[in-house]
C-alpha cells in the first residue's frame, strides 16, 4: 500500500519542531507500524538524510519503551495494543497517517519522537516499592493472598510504565501510572506497613514532575494497552485522603 | 597446537570453586570467602552496567549493603531491560506441590537438561538458591498467580516431570523485573545507587590488571565520560542479536561483553545458543524481530505437519490420517513437551523435507483444536487468552478457529564471558552475572530458568562473592589522566570518528541483516564443518565490506541511533565469526549446538565426552583466537546419552 506519512521532526529539546509530510510505497500489511518507519529510515539514510528517532526495543508490547502519537491517539486506532504491535492492516492503500510524539509537559521531546519519561522513575523513587531488603523474606507461603486479591494486584502491575495515559489525558496527569503501583501494592499483606507513606511521597513526586490533576475524563484508560481501568485512580485518591488526613 | 583458525593455549581451572560435598559448597564459600566492615564497604564503589534481572537485583542489593554504586543502562528507563519480555515462568525447588521435587532434582533436571556442558558446583548452588529467590520476590509483593487458598500455584514447565515453575500470568518477568526495578529505585533514593539510563558503556578500563572502570557515552549529548571504581560488574545480556532476527529486543547487543573480551577477558562457548521452537514465523523482508509464543502453549497444543509435501490446503481440511503428528510419533513419551532444543531441530527437519506450512514453508501447526474440544473454549482463553490475542494481532489469523502457525528463533545464548566460581572473569575486577555469563546452562537452557539464573547471580551469589575481591579496596584512586583511562578513551574517540567520518552507501541494517542470515544459515539450528568453513569466509568478506561503505548519517553530539546501532553491528561481526570458529573446532553435537556429522542412527544429538568434556574459554586474539579447556568433572550426575523417547 502508499501512504503519506506527516512526522514531527525537531532536531533536539531546544529546537523549534514541525510536522513534514513523506510519501512511502510499497507497505506490506503484514509489517508492524515501526517496521514501516524502519523501511522509510532506510530510504532515507539512503537519501543521505536524518532517520527520524523513535524510542522501541522489544517491539512485543511489554517494555513501554515505544511512543507513538498516531492519528491524534497514543498508539494509534487499536485498543489494547502498543504502537509496536499494530501492523499496517490496520490501514489501506492511500491512507494519511501523523505520527507525534507523547505531548505532555512533564514529557520534554528529546529528538523527533523520543521523549523524557524521567519522571515516572522519580515517581516511584518516591515509594512505589516494599521495603524488602535481599536476604529479609520469609518463606513464600508464609503469609497467604486470596485469589482475588492476587489477581487483581497483577492486573494493576500489568502497567508498562509506556506513558500513554499521560499523553491522552488533556490535563498531563500521571494519576493513572501512579494509581497502578499504589493499587498493585495497596493489594498486597506486604505492602501495607508503608501504604501511607508510599502514596504520599508518590503524589508529592508526581506534582512536583509537573503532572497535572486529574478530571476523570478517561482518556487515560480508553489509551492504556494493558486496559489499566479508572478504579485504580478511586484506589489512589482513597488512599491518599486517608493518609494525609492522619498526617495532617 | 594449531589449527586453521585457532591456537590452543594453556588450559584454564575454575579455582575458587570449593571442594568436598556439593551440597556444602556454597556455604563453605560463603564462609571462606573475605568480607567487608560495613563501614568500609561505603569506601567501595563498584560500576554494574545494565538493569535486567540480574543487574537491577546486583545493584539493589550492593546499595543495601552500604556500596557506592553506579549503575548504567542503555533504555530510557531501568525498567524496559529486555528480561521484562520473559513470559513463562522461574523455577524453584519448593516442593510445595509434594511431588517428588529438591534440591538435588532440580540440580539433576538442570545438568541433565544443560547435556552435560555446564558446572555441578554452579548448578548445585542456583538450585540451592532458587527457594530464596521466591521468597524474595513475594517479600516485595511480586503478584505471582495463587490458588485460591491463596497459596502460590505452580506448573510443570519445558518438560520437567515435577511443577515446580511459579508464573505471573504469561508475564512472570515483567513483575520479576519490576520487582528488582522497585528495590533499584529504592536504593536510588536512598543515594547508595547512582542510576545513569540512556547511556551505553563502550570501552572497560584496565589499570595495573585489574578492571577499575567503563567509558560510557550519553546517548542524548553524545558526551564521553569516565566511570572509575574498585570493581565492575557487567550485566549486559546476550547475544542473540548477531543473527538480526531473534526474540531479543531490537537494542540487545554485545558490546559490553565483546569490549571486555577484547581487553583479556575469556569467551565461554560462544556456540551455544538456543533455538526457541515456539515462535511466530517471518512474514516478509521488513521482519524486524520474532516474536516468541510462550513455550507454555505446548501443554496443550499438538504439533503437526501435512504428511504430503506442499500440501497447502486450509488446515481444516486436511483429514486427521493425513497429518503428522511428528513430535508424538518421534518422542512417545515427551511427545510435544520434549527440550527446547529438540522441538526445534524437529521442526526443522520435517520443513526442510517439504512439509512446512505458511509463507515460503518455513512452519509447522500448533494446533489446539483438542484442547477446546477436551476443556471447552473458555478454559483454553483462560489460560492462554492474551498469547493467542497477540498471535491474532501479529499474524491476523484466529488461532481459535485455525492453528498457529509457529517456527524456531533465537531466543538465548548460553554462552558468554567465562567466570569463576564467584562470577569473577580472569581479569580481576570484572564480574559477570546473568545471561552475559555462561556457567549454569550448559549447552542448553531449561525452560523457566532464564529468571532464577538472573536472580539468583544478583541477588545472593554476586552481592556474597565479591566482597572477597573488594576486601582487599579500595584501590589506589585512579584519576582521568592516567593511560589506560586516555588509552580506553582514544579508541572510543576514534571509532566514533571513524563511522560519522566514513564515505558509505550502504545503512548498517543492510549489513545486521546479511550478517544475520549468513549465521542463521551456517550456524543455527545445524552446523556442519563446510558450511562453518564457508560462514567464516562470507562473514571476514561481509566485514571488510562494512568497514568500506557502511554509512552513518548525523552527529556525535546528539541522539544517534545510527552511530548507536554501528558500534554494536561491528562488534557482532568479530563475536559472529568467534561463534562460527567454536562451532567448527567442537566436532560433537550437545544441546543446542548441533553438528551434523556428529548424530545417532536415528537423528538424535551426538555427545563425544571423550574428548569434548570442557568449556571451551577463548582469549582475544584477532583473526586467530586462542582456546583455554577447561575440564568438566562430573561427580554426581554421571553423563548419559539424553532420551526423551
Amino acid at each position: 500500500m502508499k501512504l503519506s506519512l506527516r512526522i514531527w521532526r525537531q532536531s533536539d529539546a531546544a529546537a523549534k519542531g514541525k510536522m513534514v509530510s513523506y510519501e512511502i510505497d510499497e507497505v506490506s500489511e503484514d509489517a508492524s507500524f515501526l517496521e514501516m518507519l524502519d523501511v522509510l529510515n532506510e530510504r532515507l539514510i539512503s537519501e543521505g538524510q536524518d532517520p527520524v528517532a523513535f524510542d522501541h526495543d522489544c517491539r512485543e508490547g511489554i517494555c513501554g519503551a515505544c511512543s507513538l502519537v498516531i492519528d491524534g491517539q497514543p498508539h494509534g486506532p487499536q485498543a489494547a495494543t502498543t504502537t509496536c504491535q499494530l501492523h499496517m492492516r490496520k490501514f489501506k492503500d492511500g491512507d494519511s497517517i501523523d505520527i507525534e510524539p507523547w505531548r505532555a509537559g512533564a514529557f520534554p521531546v528529546v529528538k523527533d519522537l523520543v521523549v523524557d519519561r524521567g519522571a515516572f522513575d522519580r515517581i516511584i523513587q518516591a515509594g512505589g516499592y516494599i521495603s524488602a531488603p535481599t536476604g529479609t523474606a520469609p518463606d513464600a507461603h508464609a503469609v497467604p493472598i486470596p485469589k482475588q486479591d492476587a489477581d487483581a494486584a497483577f492486573s494493576a502491575a500489568a502497567c508498562i510504565g509506556c506513558g500513554a495515559c499521560v499523553a491522552a489525558c488533556p490535563n498531563g496527569s500521571g494519576m493513572l501510572f501512579m494509581g497502578a503501583k499504589v493499587t498493585h501494592l495497596a493489594l498486597t499483606p506486604q505492602g501495607q506497613p508503608e501504604r501511607a507513606t508510599r502514596v504520599l511521597g508518590m503524589v508529592a513526586a508526581h506534582d512536583e514532575a509537573g503532572f497535572g490533576g486529574c478530571t476523570n475524563t478517561g482518556e487515560c484508560a480508553a489509551a492504556c494497552p494493558k486496559e489499566i481501568g479508572l478504579d485504580v485512580i478511586a484506589q489512589l485518591n482513597r488512599d491518599f485522603r486517608k493518609a494525609a488526613v492522619r498526617a495532617a | 597446537m594449531s589449527t586453521d583458525f585457532y591456537r590452543e593455549g594453556s588450559p584454564v581451572a575454575d579455582t575458587k570453586a570449593p571442594a568436598g560435598p556439593i551440597a556444602e559448597r556454597w556455604e563453605q564459600r560463603r564462609f571462606s570467602g573475605r568480607l567487608v566492615n560495613p563501614a568500609n564497604r561505603r569506601k567501595l564503589r563498584v560500576i554494574v552496567v545494565g538493569t535486567g534481572l540480574a543487574g537491577a537485583s546486583a545493584a539493589a542489593t550492593l546499595g543495601e549493603l552500604g556500596y557506592r554504586v553506579a549503575n548504567y543502562c542503555f533504555q530510557d528507563s531501568a525498567r524496559r531491560a529486555h528480561s521484562i519480555a520473559a513470559q513463562g515462568g522461574i523455577n524453584a525447588a519448593k516442593n510445595y506441590r509434594n511431588d517428588g521435587d529438591s534440591v538435588h532434582r532440580l540440580f539433576y533436571d538442570t545438568v541433565k537438561g544443560g547435556d552435560f556442558r555446564s558446572r555441578e558446583s554452579n548448578v548445585h548452588r542456583l538450585a540451592e538458591v532458587s527457594t530464596e529467590i521466591i521468597d524474595q520476590c513475594v517479600a516485595q509483593g511480586v503478584p505471582f498467580a495463587r490458588e485460591y487458598g491463596g497459596l502460590l500455584d505452580n506448573r510443570s514447565f519445558g518438560g520437567a516431570q515435577v511443577s515446580r515453575t511459579f508464573y505471573a500470568r504469561g508475564q512472570t518477568g515483567q513483575q520479576l523485573l519490576l520487582g528488582a526495578y522497585q528495590a533499584l529505585q529504592r536504593q536510588v533514593a536512598a543515594g547508595t545507587v547512582d542510576l545513569h539510563t540512556r547511556h551505553e558503556m563502550l570501552e572497560l578500563v584496565i589499570a595495573d590488571g585489574k578492571a577499575r572502570g567503563i567509558i560510557v557515552r550519553d546517548l542524548v549529548t553524545g558526551e564521553i565520560s569516565t566511570e572509575l571504581a574498585d570493581a565492575v560488574v557487567l550485566a549486559t545480556g546476550g547475544y542473540g542479536n548477531v543473527f538480526f532476527l531473534s526474540t531479543n529486543a531490537k537494542g540487545c547487543n554485545v558490546t559490553a561483553s565483546w569490549r571486555a573480551h577484547r581487553k583479556g577477558a575469556y569467551f565461554a562457548n560462544p556456540c551455544y545458543t538456543q533455538i526457541h521452537p515456539t515462535c511466530i514465523p517471518q512474514s516478509g523482508d521488513h521482519q524486524s524481530k520474532l516474536t516468541l509464543m510462550s513455550e507454555s502453549l505446548r501443554n496443550d497444543g499438538r504439533v503437526w505437519v501435512p504428511k504430503e509435501r506442499g500440501d497447502d490446503r486450509h488446515p481444516a481440511d486436511i483429514p486427521e490420517d493425513e497429518r503428522d503428528y511428528y513430535l508424538e510419533r518421534r518422542y512417545p513419551a515427551f511427545g510435544n513437551l520434549v527440550p527446547r532444543d529438540i522441538a526445534s531441530r524437529a521442526a526443522k527437519i520435517v520443513c526442510d523435507e517439504g512439509h512446512g506450512v505458511g509463507p515460503g514453508g518455513l512452519g509447522v501447526y500448533l494446533d489446539f483444536a483438542d484442547a477446546i474440544g477436551r476443556l471447552g473454549k473458555q478454559a483454553v482463553e483462560a489460560k492462554y487468552g492474551n498469547l493467542f490475542d497477540m498471535y491474532e494481532r501479529i499474524t491476523g489469523e484466529n488461532p481459535y478457529e485455525r492453528p498457529m502457525r509457529i517456527y524456531p528463533a533465537v531466543h538465548y545464548t548460553m554462552g558468554g564471558l567465562w567466570v569463576d566460581y564467584d562470577l569473577s572473569s580472569n581479569i580481576p575486577g570484572l564480574f559477570v552475572t546473568g545471561e552475559a555469563n555462561f556457567s549454569d546452562h550448559g549447552a542448553n537452557r531449561l525452560g523457566a530458568s532464564a529468571l532464577m539464573q538472573g536472580l539468583s547471580d544478583g541477588y545472593f551469589v554476586l552481592p556474597n562473592t565479591i566482597s572477597d575481591y573488594l576486601a582487599d579496596g579500595p584501590f589506589e584512586a585512579l584519576d582521568e589522566g592516567h593511560e589506560a583511562v586516555v588509552a580506553a578513551r582514544k579508541e572510543v574517540d576514534d571509532r566514533i570518528a571513524f563511522f560519522l567520518g566514513n564515505d558509505g552507501d550502504r545503512t548498517v541494517d543492510s549489513f545486521h541483516r546479511e550478517l544475520g542470515k549468513i549465521m542463521w544459515e551456517y550456524c543455527g539450528m545445524e552446523r556442519t564443518e563446510e558450511g562453518l568453513h564457508k560462514a567464516i569466509g562470507l562473514i571476514r568478506d561481509l566485514k571488510a565490506e562494512f568497514y568500506k561503505r557502511v554509512k552513518v548519517t548525523g552527529k556525535a553530539e546528539e541522539l544517534n541511533q545510527q552511530l548507536e546501532k554501528a558500534g554494536r553491528v561491528a562488534d557482532f561481526f568479530e563475536l559472529g565469526e568467534l561463534m562460527c570458529i567454536d562451532a567448527l573446532h567442537r566436532t560433537e553435537s550437545c544441546g543446542g549446538h548441533f553438528r551434523a556429522e556428529s548424530q545417532t542412527e536415528d537423528g538424535e544429538a551426538k555427545r563425544d565426552d571423550e574428548n569434548f568434556s570442557y568449556v571451551a574459554a577463548w582469549e582475544f586474539g584477532g583473526d586467530e583466537p586462542i582456546l583455554h579447556k577447561e575440564a568438566l568433572e562430573f561427580e554426581y550426575v554421571h553423563p548419559t546419552q539424553r532420551s526423551y523417547k
